[in-house]
């Protein structure tokens, strides 16, 4: 068994799957025992699926009624209508601007933090060097103080050096909390892999950076998908930082949009347009998970096949 | 069942797990160059983002503002230094109540909310990661509740238990959940489980794809039974993700601060947390002492995720292998390594994976 | 030229401020006046002309759109861009206060809550106006007095908001009653009446918004005032030991106590009041004039439509005394373009301008002629009422750290309503934390 032999199989089975799903690793019960308990684990599934989306179809309900009966309490929109979704993206807020606002930060937020990431733990799980505990802990302190903290000082900093109103303003913090868990999360990914692969391709003739770029990184695949999903999806929440560094229109995010939105009087809550408008962000989050998660469990395939 | 699970999964959690067999037990200067060279744009971003308000924070937290009004009723801009004045007071009087009350619902909602997260999250990844028509479905509806933004979800929470919301129709019940009492607590918890246990599920299915199938299918001859498989592969090998997936989400239910601000309302009692407190300090524009807050709770923070490191996760940052390693004692490690790990073991079994991937794709 | 002329009346306006200010004050300690006297002579001086940007919570009809863009197309050289903060207040003040402390010159004209007017003003955050920045004469007092801190106006009234008293007509009808309650007795004894009709089952009799929430500082200053008392009085100092505030809690927590309220009113805003008054489960209801609208919508989502009236919200002798809200235009001192900045506060807040505004927007204008307007109340029949009410109105506390104020005030009503503690230990707390808080 040598590494080559290993990434031509990658690359086989990558070539596979793409006609056909890929699957976990066995599931465990033979198949000619398809009884009670087999329901019995569809029931727990059907269980943990309606505890997830339960909340969010109240979401989404709620979100399809009309302002005059939105705090209705019946399982189906009655009047049924899209009046909050047409509020949404009426102009006056530029829903439709924030929602590509927030794809640039948190695309770049996720695309910087998994490089960065990569190294670093690529550095702490593959090389010796001095402090490396103390530089983990320090990496992992940074998620330790309290985020509504940091914003007074950074908006400061960012004053001074001319950042208000700029996507930098934003990513730049959102990296803060995204690199810890990429760190983390890929150097157990890295450690939890034989060391032995890469050596077998730099005996093999591959040089240190290939032997990283062509067998570590497809193997640790599952857990850059993972951060990067997470870290996305952190990103593309956040709400406090942005908030307080944009205050133009055109550079804000979703979160900040939805913030904004008004009740068509002081006091009453645009609960209706802020439901719609949640429907809306999530959209594009679940798009993407149906996108990675396959990469997610295909691991081993997912880098090297490109 | 132990002779045909010990040697892979000996080699994932053992303590000098996985990559044990480093050849070379000296550094190298090439290998610290490189690992400066990779390390330092992640600690030049950390620095500026969090190094300059922590020790900001940590500076304002040493003055304080003048009380009072001058005599033409401004307030003075003068902030002197008052030493630990404000960590003092912290702990007497009004302020030392509401800082232990909230000192107790920050450990309480963590220690609620993360045990709940873990089980449900292991839950979660266990269902993401069997076979089934429809499965990637469920995976993204699983991630569904995460990628609500959170101040979206606390107001769609807050709308669900208000008094005559869909909760209390659904139980038939009147309870006051966003009043001050336990209510209120419990939605917390609830809306926050809801929320973070597909993080936990997410990163534990990551962790579980690196299990080899061989493993399973070793056991599986053995007879071993799902529940035996779940406690004697399964557990163990997704340890060191599910450790680093609970301390983080520990780290973040200790800094809780949006969800009851947004389910319940700031200055509840019932559901006020130290990331609460320091804001409402701030917000009633008494810095220094909100920077003691931010401060404490960072402290109390780094505690618990240190703790937490050394108590059950030696293999989280690998501190004990590196402990080792610079202590030179890389003979033992290397033995250590030996016993616990053929070099083409997991190459192996990853290949027999791919290979039952495949055989199952085609099926 | 014309510049010129603001400087100086606005140097005169301040220079006379601070000297009565100083006479006023030479008992405890005028001689640090002087000193401070320099800066904000300064900082009153408004120069500098160019754009500028004006910062408010969003105006969901457009109405202060419009009257942004009528400024920019007659002022190309000092464009104004409107920036919207979020809707709640609480993040619209954070906001506003971190760019303070920093000194950004980004907000130049803030738009205030008139509970912050106090807290910018002593934390230098505002410039004072000059007097005759705004015609003040013409505006409601009520509306001038929450602008002003320590005799000079901070703030440029830009619209007003006072309580009203909902109630249903035709149970009234119903149970023979002539005219609507004036006082909270005659509010118990109308409801014993009109419970008892068969109409009315199920119903309550009351309800303000009572959760752990600034309205709960609204209704219980609203009490308090309706019982004769104060919050603060017109020196500062906590009032809430007296016997007026105990009556005016009491009002509150008997209210509960008996089940004139319903009770989970103490987890609600003014939505969830609007909501259960909507579906026809109360009779009498304190809330604000927004939601006359709503309640009247004949498309089938109120139930009340036609069914209802509004008054003066009870007191205990007569017509009770509403709190007052709205908001106010002031100006950042870290702006450069101070004399554009002045200008654009004299054009949103002019009569003119507001009247546009009102063909738009629900907000109640602070200028007193146009709430009796007959074009004006037939699309509004609630304004005349709400003109008593403002006329009626007192602010609520007037302190610097209005925050802690609010929080406290809170933090012991409650208490006192859920019966976490009698109505003498919390009023004694209360006094306590206030006096502390404004000492």
């Amino acid at each position: 068994m040598t590494i080559s032999d290993l990434r031509n199989a990658a690359v086989d089975s990558g070539a596979g799957s793409s006609n056909a799903p890929a699957d976990a690793p066995p599931s465990n019960r033979p198949n000619a025992k398809r009884t009670w308990r087999s329901y019995s684990v569809y029931a727990g599934l059907a269980l943990i699926f309606a505890y997830c989306l339960a909340p969010f179809y109240w979401m989404l309900v709620s979100s399809l009624r009309r302002t005059a009966d939105i705090f209705d309490n019946t399982l189906l929109p009655a009047p049924f209508s899209l009046e909050n979704y047409a509020k949404v993206f009426d102009g006056s807020t530029m829903f439709g601007q924030a929602l590509l606002n927030s794809l640039i930060v948190a695309g770049t937020t996720t695309t910087f933090a998994l490089v960065l990431g990569v190294f670093a733990a690529y550095a702490i799980s593959r090389l010796n060097f001095r402090f490396k505990s103390v530089i983990l802990g320090v990496i992992i302190a940074t998620s330790m103080f309290p985020g509504i903290s940091v914003v007074v000082p950074l908006l400061r900093l960012f004053t001074d050096i001319g950042w208000i109103n700029t996507y930098q303003a934003m990513i730049v913090p959102n990296l803060s909390f995204a690199i810890p868990l990429a760190v983390w999360n890929l150097t157990t990914f890295m450690k939890a892999l034989p060391f032995d692969l890469e050596e077998a391709a730099m005996i093999d003739g591959c040089t240190k950076w290939q032997a990283f770029r062509r067998v570590l990184l497809p193997l640790a695949a599952p857990g850059v998908f993972t951060t990067a999903i997470l870290t996305f999806i952190h990103s593309w929440n956040e709400f406090i930082i942005a908030l307080s560094m944009i205050n133009d229109p055109k550079i804000q995010t979703a979160t900040v949009a939805i913030s904004k939105f008004t009740g068509a009087t002081e006091f009453q809550a645009p609960f209706g347009e802020q439901m719609a408008a949640g429907v809306i962000v999530t959209v594009p989050l679940v798009i993407m998970v149906l996108i990675f998660q396959r990469r997610i469990v295909e691991g081993l395939t997912a880098g090297a096949s490109k | 069942m132990t002779t045909t699970t010990a040697p892979p999964a000996g080699a994932q959690t053992g303590t000098p797990h996985a990559p044990g067999p480093r050849k070379r037990g000296n550094r190298s200067p090439g290998e610290g160059r490189m690992a400066t060279m990779l390390l330092s744009p992640t600690l030049l971003v950390l620095a500026l983002v969090i190094v300059y308000p922590l020790l900001s924070a940590v500076h304002q937290s040493l003055f304080r503002a003048e009380s009072g009004l001058d005599a033409d009723g401004f307030v003075s801009d003068v902030e002197s230094f008052v030493g630990l004045a404000n960590y003092a007071d912290l702990f007497v009087g009004e302020s030392g109540r509401r800082f232990l009350n909230a000192f107790a619902n920050t450990t309480f909602f963590t220690v609620t909310t993360v045990f709940l997260e873990t089980v449900l999250g292991l839950c979660l990844a266990l269902a993401m990661n069997r076979a089934f028509r429809g499965r990637s479905f469920l995976r993204a509806s699983i991630l569904v509740p995460w990628a609500v933004p959170t101040a979206v979800s606390g107001l769609l929470w807050r709308w669900i238990f208000q008094s005559d919301g869909i909760a209390n129709t659904l139980l038939g019940s009147e309870i006051l959940w966003t009043a001050e009492g336990n209510a209120s607590k419990l939605a917390v918890i609830i809306a926050e489980v809801w929320k973070t246990a597909p993080f936990i599920g997410l990163l534990v299915l990551a962790g579980m794809q690196v299990i080899p199938g061989e493993v399973y299918e070793a056991a599986r001859i053995d007879g071993a039974g799902w529940w035996r498989q779940l406690g004697s592969i399964t557990l163990p090998l997704v340890k060191p993700t599910l450790l680093v997936a609970v301390l983080f989400r520990m780290l973040d239910a200790l800094r809780m601060f949006d969800l009851p601000f947004v389910l319940i309302g700031p200055g509840k009692e019932s559901v006020e947390t130290l990331s609460m407190l320091a804001w409402d300090e701030s917000n009633q524009l008494r810095h220094g002492s909100a920077s003691a807050f931010a401060v404490m709770l960072f402290l109390y923070v780094a505690v618990v995720a240190i703790v937490f490191v050394k108590v059950l996760g030696a293999d989280v940052t690998g501190a004990k292998e590196l402990k080792l390693l610079s202590k030179k004692t890389a003979r033992k490690n290397r033995l250590a390594a030996n016993q616990t790990q053929a070099p083409a073991d997991l190459s192996t079994s990853e290949q027999s994976n791919s290979d039952q991937k495949k055989a199952e794709a085609t099926r | 030229m014309r510049q010129r002329r603001h400087s100086w009346q606005a140097l005169l306006a301040t220079t006379a401020s601070l000297t009565v200010a100083a006479v006023a004050l030479t008992g405890c300690g005028g001689t640090a006046t002087e000193e401070k006297s320099t800066p904000k002579a300064a900082a009153a001086s408004f120069e500098g002309k160019g754009p500028i940007n004006y910062v408010s919570n969003r105006d969901a009809s457009g109405a202060a759109n419009k009257s942004i863009e009528e400024w920019n197309a007659a002022h190309p050289e000092e464009k104004v861009t409107f920036i919207e903060l979020p809707d709640s207040a609480d993040q619209q003040r954070q906001q506003l206060i971190q760019n303070a402390q920093i000194k950004s010159d980004t907000f130049s004209v803030l738009n205030l809550d008139v509970v912050w007017t106090s807290e910018f003003a002593a934390n230098k955050w505002i410039l004072p106006l000059p007097a005759d920045a705004v015609p003040t004469d013409k505006m409601i007092p009520a509306t001038v007095n929450a602008a002003t801190y320590r005799d000079s106006l901070v703030g440029a009234p830009d619209y007003t908001d006072g309580a009203l008293f909902y109630f249903r007509s035709d149970l009234l009808k119903a149970a023979g009653i002539a005219a609507p309650p004036k006082t909270w007795d005659e509010m118990k004894t109308a409801c014993k009446a009109i419970l008892a009709l068969p109409e009315a089952a199920g119903m309550s009799c009351y309800t303000g918004q009572f959760d752990k929430n600034e309205a709960l500082t609204v209704n219980f200053s609203e009490a308090v005032a309706s019982a004769g008392g104060t919050v603060v009085d017109a020196d500062g100092k906590p009032t809430v030991n007296t016997p007026e505030a105990k009556e005016g809690l009491n009002l509150l927590v008997n209210g509960f106590k008996d089940g004139m309220f319903p009770s989970d009113a103490i987890t609600y805003l003014e939505e969830q009041g609007r909501r259960a008054f909507q579906e026809g489960k109360l009779v009498f209801m304190r809330n604000w004039p927004f939601l006359h609208a709503s309640l009247s919508a004949t498309d089938g989502s109120s139930q009340v439509a036609g069914k209802f009236d509004i008054t003066s919200i009870p007191g205990t002798d007569g017509p009770g005394v509403s709190t007052l809200g709205g908001r106010s235009l002031a100006i950042s001192p870290f702006t450069p373009n101070k004399a554009t900045a002045l200008e654009f506060v004299k054009f949103f807040t002019s009569e003119e301008q507001a009247q546009k505004r009102l063909a738009l927007s629900s907000r109640a204008p602070v200028y007193a002629s146009l709430f009796e307007d007959p074009a004006v109340v037939a699309k509004r029949p609630f304004f005349p009422t709400l003109l008593t009410s403002l006329n009626n109105a007192q602010p609520r506390p007037k302190v610097v750290q209005y925050g802690a104020t609010t929080k406290a005030i809170q933090e012991e009503a409650y208490a006192a309503i859920t019966g976490a503690k009698d109505t003498d230990m919390a009023l004694k707390d209360m006094q306590a934390k206030l006096t502390e808080l404004t000492k």
